[in-house]
């Protein structure tokens, strides 16, 4: 099983933990509903179609109301370094979590802290994704490198980059975002050491990285109103999760996850006004092409 | 000085990870650090009063603490109260600038303006606010959620609505936009 960690942007959405489903251009969980726009919605419910694809049960999610006063992002922090610890111990069976992803969370590093604290303590370590918010909380707390996969896409990455920014708002301008620089900046990111094990940068170009550089770069089909369309990060986050939950190896997952998402963009013929529910319908006919691509490019490399 | 204007500043000088998500408000003279201490710790503000780093001694013997990701709603308060600070900055190097690059792309009916990590996309003939993208903190995808589908010139300014920083640079890429829509 694998876990989701976000906001809705609802004041009065309780603190909710529970199996997340979709139901039409909804997500459900312990009976509150949401629509699917932007955000860890997109997030989840991009996870949930790849998980239909996949045959996996679907995600848990530790969710809460937050519209940026970060009151919901801490009850939801308390909540959880309650919870993690608790999870071994618990006699419910079948809830242990292979792979958590933080998302939207208001960044507050105190509370990072204490959340990655419960981690460490649980019996086995799960594969750890931060995005959005909790990943600028990652970046200022100096414990990226205790993650195994950061999202970005290029503004963030240059926050990553900037070892002096707490925010990407002060990104310093001779840092800040330029596609060309990609490289460079990935470097300067694991030299300060404000990177985890393997990056998916998200842009023009998809990059998937590691310390040792651009090990992978998807850039088709090419779909430019993407850049403009709230979410589309969200998705991709969202089914590179649930591709590490079914045991494919992270780079690999990174890799499948961003040529489908372009995919599923591009199936969706969008414009710069297109709402991200419209990519994520096209996820399971995209994924199921790339998956199948990538089992036939394998058993081509065996033959050969 | 301006609402934005607040957090110009000029240099840098080297990271320290200890508070590094805390700010630094800067007031003219003490009496009105007393008077915002004042105003934040009765709306629940976590805030410490304290000596300001050696970067901006400017008079003023005293700063503000507050958590840097709330500053937006902080210094809303603040501008309702009539205590605006001199300027906010970033404890850990109290010398950044905030990012004042403007991206634009412009896709034909629609233009995409981007201030740091946040987008916010119009139609060009309705002047409508067709999407709204990037950023991390957890008021945007509400700001999105009240943003997106009204015009420029209806939609609740960022700055009246949002939180954090990214609203504050959604803010920025708004401003750009109804300066480009006004021409």
């Amino acid at each position: 099983m694998f876990a989701v960690a976000g906001t809705i942007p609802v004041q009065d959405f309780p603190l909710v933990a529970g199996e997340v489903f979709l139901e039409g251009d909804s997500i459900s969980i312990q009976r509150n509903r949401v629509a699917v726009n932007r955000g860890t919605p997109a997030l989840l419910a991009a996870a949930i179609k790849t998980c239909e694809v996949l045959d996996q049960g679907a995600p848990y999610g530790y969710l809460a109301g937050d519209i940026g006063l970060g009151d919901g992002s801490r009850r939801l922090y308390k909540f959880m370094t309650g919870d993690l610890r608790q999870i071994d111990s618990r006699s419910k069976p079948g809830k242990s979590f292979k792979v958590i992803t933080f998302h939207y969370l208001q960044p507050d590093v105190d509370w990072h802290n204490q959340v990655l604290y419960a981690i460490k303590e649980m019996t086995k370590m799960p594969i750890l994704i931060a995005d959005a918010g909790f990943m600028y909380a990652a970046k200022m707390s100096g414990e990226a490198k205790k993650y195994d996969l950061f999202t970005p896409d290029i503004g963030e990455l240059a926050f990553l980059a900037d070892e002096e920014a707490p925010h990407p708002f002060y990104t310093r301008g001779f840092i800040l975002h330029e596609e060309d620089r990609i490289h460079e900046l990935i470097a300067r990111a694991y030299k300060h050491n404000n990177a985890a094990r393997c990056l998916l940068v998200k842009g023009k170009q998809d990059c998937v990285a590691d310390r040792q550089g651009i090990q992978a770069t998807i850039d088709s089909p090419v779909e430019e109103a993407m850049e403009a369309m709230g979410g589309t990060g969200d998705t991709l986050t969202g089914i590179v999760t649930a591709l590490i939950e079914s045991g494919m190896e992270i780079m690999k997952a990174s890799t499948v996850a961003a040529k489908a998402n372009r995919l599923a963009g591009h199936y969706a013929q969008p414009t710069p006004a297109t709402q991200v529910m419209e990519i994520i319908r096209q996820i399971p006919k995209a994924l199921e092409k790339i998956l199948n691509e990538a089992k036939r490019g394998e058993e081509w490399e065996r033959q050969s | 000085m301006s609402f934005i204007g607040i957090l110009k500043k000029k240099r840098s000088k080297n990271v320290d990870n200890k508070n590094i998500d805390r700010a630094i408000l800067v007031f003219e003279n003490t009496s009105e650090v007393i008077r915002a201490e004042n105003v934040l710790k009765s709306q629940g503000w976590k805030i410490k009063v304290m000596g300001p780093p050696p970067e901006i001694r400017s008079g003023c013997d005293l700063v503000i603490e507050i958590p840097l990701i709330e500053d937006l709603n902080i210094l809303r308060s603040l501008e309702e109260a009539g205590a605006s600070p001199l300027e906010i900055v970033p404890v850990s190097s109290p010398l950044l600038q905030p990012v004042d690059l403007f991206q634009n792309k412009d896709f034909g009916k629609y233009l995409m303006i981007r201030a740091a990590n946040m987008k916010l996309t119009i139609d060009k003939e309705t002047q409508n606010i067709v999407n709204v993208s990037g950023g991390g903190c957890p008021d945007v995808p509400y700001l999105a959620q009240e943003m997106v589908g009204k015009t420029i010139f209806d939609a609740p300014e960022p700055r009246k609505i949002g939180h954090t920083l990214c609203g504050y640079a959604l803010q920025l890429a708004y401003e750009e936009m109804t300066r480009r829509c006004s021409l």
